[in-house]
Order: C-alpha cells, then sequence, then structure tokens
C-alpha cells in the first residue's frame, strides 16, 4: 500500500478505526484535538459510535462501560484531561477491562501551556491513579509508530485484558510524515465475561469492590502476577550505535528523535555514542541497561520534563555507570546542537550524579 | 395449589445486607418485577452506583457493571451506544445521582440517552454514616448538619426530577414514593414505565423513588415512613412530571 502524508494525531486516529475500534468517547483539548476530529467524521461511516462526553470524567467512564460490554473502544485527550480520567482508569485496570488510552502530552503542571512535553510520565508509568494497578505504556517515535503501536495496543489490550496508553506529545501528534498501514487484520477475541445481556447464560458481573481483605488481596496478587507476565513479555525498547559506545543516550518519544540526530552529530566527531530508545515505558526495558552498564560506559537521559524516566534508567544502570541528565521544559524542544553541546561536556569529563 | 407470590426471576436468591427498615430492598423487588413483567431479563444491563445500593450487582439476577461514585449514566451511556438493543438501566443515589454525579445525568438526559434511571432519594448519604445529602431537607439532622440544614450554610435542597423534566431529551419522569403499600404498587407502575419508554425508543427515563433510611434518620421504621410522608412528600411533591408518550392535553395519572 502506497505510503500517505498524514498528522500524527490522523494516523492514530486511522490506525484505531483500521484495529477494530468501534466506539470513541472523548472531549476537545489542544493538542489532540485532531483525533476526534477524525473519528467523528470516520468512524460512524465505519461502523463506530462517535461520541463527545461532557467531560474527560464522563469520557472514560463511557469507555469503562463500553469495554464492559465487549467491543474496542479508545478514548483520547491530553494532559489536564489524564488527570481528570485517573479515577476511571483505576477502575478500568481494576476490572481488567481492556482499552486504548491516548495521551498527546502538553505542558503543565496545571493549564500549563499547548507546546509538547513529556512531564506525565509518572502519572503513565507510576500510577496516577489511585491503588495499585499498571497500564502497559507505549511511546511512539514517529508518525508511522503512531499508527502502528496504537494498531497493535487493542490487540495487547485484549490479549492482557488491561488498559494500553499511547503516550505521544504535541510534536508527533502536529507533525506530518509519510505513513503507511498495511493490510493487517485486528485479531478477533471472544469476551465470554462481557456484559452483553445474560441470554441463555448466568449473568456476568464487572465489578471492583471487595470489601473482604482476604479476597481482595488474593485479587491483588492475581494482578500482580498478570503485571509480572506482561512486564516479561511486552518490553520493547531501539538501540542504535550502542555496542562501541563510551555514551549512551537515552530518550523517549520527541526527545528521542532529537537524541538520535545529536548521536549522529557526535559520531561525525569521532565521538562513540549511542541511544537506547524505550519504546514500552512500562513496563520499563531494564535489560539493554543491565547489559550494557559495565561500570565504563555513561549515560545522558534527555526528556522534556523536569526529570522523570531518568529515574527509571538510574535503577535499571544500578550504580555502574554515571547518569546526566538534560532537559527542556515549558514547550521548549531540545534540539540536536543542545544535545551534542551535552554529550561533548559528559565525554570530556566532570562526573554524573 | 396456586402460587400467588413468589421472588422475581430477576433477582437472585441472595441475602440482601440492607438495615432492618430500609426501603432498597423494597425498590429492588420492583425493578425486578418489571424486568420480569416485560420480559428483559436476559436483555437488561444494570449499572450499580456507589452507596448503600452498591451490591445490587449480587441482588439482581441480570448482567451488571458496577460504576464509579456518580458515574453510573456515563457507564450507562458507553454501553447503550454500543448496543443499542439492550436494556440498560442504572440505580442510584441521591448523594451519587444529585452531588458528585450531576453532571452525568444531566448530560445522558440532555442528550436523550436511551437509559432508565432509578433515582433513591432518601435525603441523606447512608454507607457513609449519614452525612448531609443534596436532598437533605432544611432543619434535618444529619451527621455534618448537627443542628439541622440551614439556608445560610448549605443553601436548599434540590428537586432532581423537576430541575430534569426542563431538558428536552428526556421522555419519561415521575417521582414516587414508598411509605405505604398504595405508593409502592404506584411505584412499580411508574418503573415499569420508564422501562417500556426505552423499550419504545422515546429517550431517557427516570423514576425518582423516595425512601428511608431510618437507621441514619434516627427512627425505628414505622416512624421514618411516617417522616418522609409527612416531610419529604410535601417538599418533593409525587407525580408525572415528564410523558412524552402522552401527547398535549391527554389525561395521564
Ligand atoms: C469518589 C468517591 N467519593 C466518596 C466516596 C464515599 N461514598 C461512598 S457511598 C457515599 C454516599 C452515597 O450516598 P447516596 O448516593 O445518597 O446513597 P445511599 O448510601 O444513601 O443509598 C459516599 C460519599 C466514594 N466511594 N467515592
Amino acid at each position: 500500500m502506497a505510503k500517505v502524508l498524514m498528522k500524527g494525531n490522523e494516523a492514530l486516529a486511522e490506525a484505531a478505526i483500521r484495529a477494530g475500534c468501534r466506539a470513541f468517547y472523548g472531549y476537545p483539548i489542544t493538542p489532540q484535538n485532531e483525533v476526534p476530529n477524525y473519528m467523528a467524521r470516520h468512524l460512524p461511516e465505519r461502523g463506530g459510535v462517535y461520541l463527545q462526553a461532557e467531560s474527560e470524567v464522563a469520557a472514560i467512564n463511557m469507555v469503562y462501560g463500553a469495554a464492559g460490554a465487549g467491543v474496542r473502544v479508545m478514548t483520547s485527550s491530553s494532559s489536564p484531561g489524564l488527570s481528570l480520567k485517573m479515577e476511571g482508569i483505576s477502575y478500568i485496570a481494576a476490572a481488567e477491562l481492556p482499552c486504548v488510552i491516548v495521551n498527546v502530552m502538553r505542558c503543565g503542571p496545571g493549564l500549563g501551556g499547548i507546546h509538547p512535553s513529556q512531564g506525565d510520565y509518572f502519572q503513565a508509568v507510576k500510577g496516577g491513579g489511585h491503588g495499585d494497578y499498571r497500564l502497559l505504556v507505549l511511546a511512539p517515535g514517529s508518525v508511522q509508530e503512531m499508527a502502528d503501536l496504537t494498531f497493535e495496543a487493542f490487540d495487547l489490550a485484549d490479549k492482557w485484558r488491561n488498559p494500553v496508553m499511547i503516550l505521544a506529545d504535541g510534536l508527533l501528534g502536529q507533525m506530518m510524515e509519510p505513513v503507511e498501514f498495511g493490510d493487517k487484520e485486528p485479531q478477533v477475541v471472544e469476551k465470554p465475561w462481557a456484559t452483553t445481556g445474560a441470554r441463555g447464560r448466568k449473568p456476568n458481573i464487572i465489578n471492583t469492590l471487595d470489601i473482604v481483605p482476604e479476597s481482595l488481596e488474593k485479587r491483588n496478587y492475581a494482578l500482580a502476577e498478570k503485571y509480572g507476565r506482561m512486564g516479561e513479555a511486552e518490553t520493547r525498547w531501539q538501540e542504535y550505535k550502542t555496542a562501541d559506545a563510551d555514551l549512551i543516550v537515552t530518550a523517549y518519544g520527541t526527545s528521542a528523535r532529537v537524541a538520535r540526530s545529536a548521536v549522529d552529530m557526535a559520531r561525525k566527531e569521532g565521538l562513540r555514542v549511542g541511544l537506547i530508545r524505550p519504546i514500552s515505558l512500562w513496563p520499563f526495558p531494564q535489560a539493554p541497561f543491565a547489559l550494557l552498564a559495565d561500570g565504563l560506559r555513561q549515560f545522558l537521559v534527555v526528556e522534556m520534563s523536569m526529570g522523570q524516566m531518568v529515574e527509571d534508567v538510574r535503577l535499571a544502570v544500578n550504580g555502574r555507570g554515571s547518569v546526566h541528565f538534560y532537559n527542556r521544559l515549558g514547550g521548549m524542544v531540545p534540539t540536536p546542537r543542545d544535545v551534542l553541546a551535552e554529550i561533548r561536556k559528559v565525554l570530556g569529563g566532570g562526573g554524573g550524579q | 395449589m396456586k402460587r400467588i407470590c413468589q421472588r422475581p426471576e430477576s433477582l437472585t436468591d441472595v441475602q440482601m445486607h440492607y438495615c432492618p427498615g430500609c426501603t432498597h430492598g423494597i425498590i429492588h423487588r420492583l425493578v425486578a418485577e418489571a424486568l420480569d413483567e416485560l420480559g428483559i431479563r436476559e436483555d437488561a444491563i444494570g449499572i450499580a452506583s456507589v452507596g448503600c445500593s452498591v451490591f445490587a450487582y449480587n441482588y439482581f439476577n441480570c448482567d451488571m457493571q458496577q460504576a464509579a461514585h456518580g458515574r453510573a449514566p456515563a457507564v450507562a451511556t458507553g454501553i447503550k451506544r454500543v448496543l443499542p438493543d439492550r436494556v440498560v438501566f442504572t440505580y442510584q443515589g441521591d448523594g451519587d445521582l444529585a452531588s458528585i454525579g450531576v453532571a452525568e445525568i444531566v448530560h445522558a438526559a440532555a442528550r436523550g440517552e436511551s437509559i432508565t434511571v432509578i433515582f433513591v432519594n432518601n435525603a441523606i448519604y447512608g454507607m457513609t454514616s449519614g452525612q448531609m445529602a443534596p436532598t437533605t431537607l432544611l432543619g434535618q439532622k444529619t451527621t455534618t448538619t448537627p443542628r439541622g440544614r440551614t439556608v445560610q450554610d448549605n443553601g436548599y435542597p434540590i428537586r432532581m426530577s423537576e430541575l430534569l423534566a426542563t431538558l428536552d431529551g428526556t421522555a419519561y419522569i415521575e417521582r414516587v414514593s414508598t411509605h405505604d403499600p398504595r405508593h409502592v404498587l404506584q411505584a412499580g407502575r411508574a418503573i415499569k414505565k420508564a422501562f417500556a419508554a426505552q423499550l419504545h425508543g422515546k429517550g431517557f427515563a427516570l423514576v425518582e423513588v423516595l425512601s428511608t433510611c431510618s437507621v441514619n434518620w434516627g427512627m425505628s421504621p414505622q416512624e421514618a415512613l411516617d417522616w418522609l410522608r409527612d416531610n419529604m412528600v410535601p417538599y418533593y411533591p409525587l407525580g408525572v412530571y415528564k410523558d412524552a408518550s402522552v401527547k398535549e392535553g391527554e389525561a395521564h395519572d
């Protein structure tokens, strides 16, 4: 199939429809508006339901209902909207309902600004809502990946009966690149647990309440066990020129695109620099760090946040190498030159923290 | 021998957890009878809310989802939109529907979602030990209005049926009571109508059921029923507030 030039947000929406998404519940917020706009235009004519909810709170609870009823369903928002969805996300994770949740991050805190940021990493991978739960979090790095990871997110959600989050940012959502959709067919999954009306069977119940500690503990352990299996099966990352590198730059999403250019510039100067780009943020790819952190290599984490993923990198490196950090905030995107300057600084001496 | 009374098929054979004198059990039965009589148990998907009726998923013998506090109408919307030929209902208390869930109920009603809402108004937060509800009457003592609710501190109780009836999306709205057998029978008829409205694709239907909470009101069950009749019914007048199935000028009860 031919490539088409599309905005990241639109490619994501198109991929969702191709993945069998049959309901979209959302609420407008910049910089993700192209997602609901695209869905409103195309989903009904392709057999799905589009509904603009009264709030993100309502939207995520509509997702809970439709996911419980057994259909592939998605919601999309940007940072302040995600804060409102957190209650519902906790319930969806607890009820083990499959769905796809998109966050096209903008900068905060508060109303912040509408420009790209990566400030919601903690919210996405460390919880965000109440209680012990995990989302599978995927971070696209291009318009093609906005499409590919979203398509895959629906299969993963059904496979694990777990919400999957696409953690993008305003730049990935707004920029245009050629994208190819291929002719993959979405998986068809039986959902005997769904509440579709108890026709000739016992009633199905979707519930997250369990007031007996012995019983809830069992349920929590079962969730933990599932998260453990997800952690083993679903870790993804990309490595670039890491084999001989003295310095490993680490970044995801938009920051990773910038970091990759900086790595190429550094290589031209004869500096041995590589890149690890985590694609799954939860589960976090510990393996490449464990392998590469030999006590000699250094690490440089680049983020558009005050330093969030850097904590996971430090855990993965586990003291076997200095971990440095470089960031821009407030909607400012680091340039390859900025990162190159940082690379030179680190390799020119000076210890990390 | 002819059996004249039995447990409706739409209720499970499970002992309910409600306090002595609570009317939730009666209202559950009325809902179950409506599902039986209309033959829709196997098409029904119920949404339990947060409040004393949170365990409703154990009592209704149909598919059930349990929703976060106040969000039942959004959950119901999510289901009904993808399964339009099923019967979707919510069962909510006054804290759930008239306080934390106001946005969800108002917008579900305004959109004319084809769902049936059973709204149990007991003028108090039962589950959390008797705090003031948005429907608590002026002067009524609760654990958070120990000297009685005042206009100065807490404003006025909300009349949800009247409020929702102003919205064009609503098809059927009636307020009923449970304080004596005659009114319980009327409540049953209203609940059946509210399900029938959904079956006929009329739009959003809601029945507000005035209910007691003798334990948190600090009364005996009989005192509570009398208090409901003498205090709640005058502030929350019973009757049909909206009936889109009846044409302008037609008489109805
Ligand atoms: C988000 C959230 N806030 C508060 C609560 C605590 N809570 C549980 S039940 C309830 C009140 C319910 O009152 P009502 O809807 O009137 O039902 P009743 O218990 O009287 O039947 C509250 C506040 C909760 N579970 N979730």
